[in-house]
């Protein structure tokens, strides 16, 4: 199977520190990624260069053979094919879960409104929030937020869906709702790039694991190779911390 | 008392015409100078930035002053009348600059990056969310200001405007009549401040309500 995301020796500095260091990486077609690392490894600023939220210094991203150029005036037609998911969530707080849902389909794909919003019932209900259609995102929980988030990046049906960390921020009690919808995505065959610290997670979703360190991929592989028996010393030094035995 | 009353009636409406056309003259302003400002507009933004330093660090008296004195002498005739909607407008504006300028920085960058993740251009990001959620962010302090200058008008007369105050100063000098004079100035600055207040925070409860809550 082709590489749809093609990622060529992007290296991104924020003045001396380099966050990404010519870093290649391609995802084909239905396949999950996670990407792990420590803290500050670049993962996170990978998933911004992207989709050109973030200015890369060098190489480039290809996505379905076109280059992504963050010059490009076209650039928010490529975004529609890329979905992202924050870890803020960041739902547009002016607006009920169901404006949330139909807003961006509506005046980027000139959907028709009806047809959206059947839409965005349609998948509320998947991830069982249909009764909260007309509620603000304020009245939600973190868990129901980020639920509505996902659905929001699914109703432009995006060819790739990047996950920033989307359960850092959540109560522990709230990150198995969000991710069980993650894994029902990938049962679909949903392409993923996902980065997280829920190794287990992990581990249950991804087709292949990425270990990210200073800006470079330090070791990757499917993952109970990857988890079993890593092979480089920083990933077993990484995978050691987050054991207590 | 009763002889006094359709005095104040009239100058009740030179104050109520004179202080909301201000307003509107202020509001209009304070878009444009905070899009200045919030774009960085080269030039512009230096320009309105001065504009908003300058009238918020000045009595609205001096600013009226030399409106009313100044511009005559470059050669120019204003009436009185549009002396004040332009001085209210200068100084409103300064302030209403400030209350959009602020609420707009208060939206997270977040917000407007996860819009444009979405497909949407900078510009439909900034009209469908930013503005939106800036607009309620400023509600209380545009309502602020409002009542503040309204009340502001009282400098009016002493660019010989016969709005309330003068009316009031003008009634007590002829007829040495202090307390009624006075107390129908307050009346009537209640008159027309209380339903501008009590309609600002059921503006102020409708929009936040989406964002806050109760």
């Amino acid at each position: 199977m082709e590489a749809i995301l093609d990622i060529r020796g992007i290296r991104k500095n924020y003045e001396d520190l380099v966050v990404l260091d010519h870093l290649d990486m391609q995802v084909k077609s239905g396949e999950v990624v996670v990407i792990v690392g420590p803290s500050g490894c670049g993962k996170s600023t990978l998933l911004r260069c992207i989709n050109a939220l973030e200015r890369i210094d060098d190489g480039e991203v290809v996505l379905d053979g076109k280059v992504i150029n963050p010059q490009d005036k076209q650039l928010s037609k490529v975004r529609e094919k890329i979905g992202m998911v924050f870890q803020s969530y960041e739902l547009f707080p002016h607006k009920t879960v169901l404006q949330n849902l139909v807003l961006a389909p509506v005046i980027v794909k000139k959907m028709d409104r009806k047809e959206a919003e059947k839409e965005a019932l349609r998948l509320l209900e998947r991830v069982g929030l249909l009764s909260k259609q007309n509620n603000y995102p304020r009245q939600l929980s973190g868990g129901q937020k980020q639920r509505v988030a996902i659905v929001r990046a699914l109703m432009m049906n995006p060819e790739i869906l990047l996950l920033d960390e989307i359960t850092a921020a959540l109560d522990p009690e709230m990150v198995r709702e969000v991710l069980e919808v993650v894994l029902d995505l990938a049962k679909e065959g949903r392409t993923m790039i996902i980065v997280t610290h829920e190794l287990s997670f992990a581990k249950a979703v991804a087709d292949r694991v990425v270990f990210i360190d200073g800006g470079r991929i330090i070791e990757e592989g499917e993952p109970g190779d990857f988890f079993e028996h890593p092979k480089t010393e920083r990933l077993k030094k990484f995978l050691h911390s987050f054991a207590y035995e | 008392m009763i002889s006094y009353f359709p005095k104040y009636v009239e100058a009740f409406w030179l104050t109520v015409r004179i202080g909301w056309l201000g307003i509107f003259l202020s509001i209009v302003l304070g878009i444009v100078s905070a899009f200045t400002i919030y774009f960085r507009i080269p030039v512009l933004s230096r320009i309105t930035g001065a504009y908003v330093e300058i009238f918020r660090n000045t009595p609205l008296l001096v600013q009226l002053f030399f409106l009313y004195f100044g511009i005559p002498k470059l050669g120019l005739s204003v009436s009185a009348e549009t002396c004040g909607i332009v001085g209210m407008g200068l100084l409103g504006g300064s302030y209403m600059a400030e209350a959009f300028r602020s609420s707009l920085g208060a939206i997270p960058k977040l917000q407007k990056e996860s819009a444009e993740a979405l497909g949407m251009t900078s510009f439909q990001a900034f009209f469908r969310v930013i503005l939106p959620e800036a607009w309620i962010l400023s509600i209380p302090a545009v309502v602020a200001n409002v009542i503040f200058l309204l009340k502001e008008t009282s400098v009016f007369s002493a660019i010989s405007l016969m709005d309330l105050m003068f009316t009031a100063k003008d009634l007590i000098g002829l007829y040495y009549d202090t307390t009624e004079a006075l107390f129908m100035l307050v009346v009537f600055y209640i008159i027309m401040l209380v339903p501008v207040s009590a309609a600002g925070s059921i503006l102020e409860k409708r929009a936040r309500y989406k964002m806050f809550g109760e």
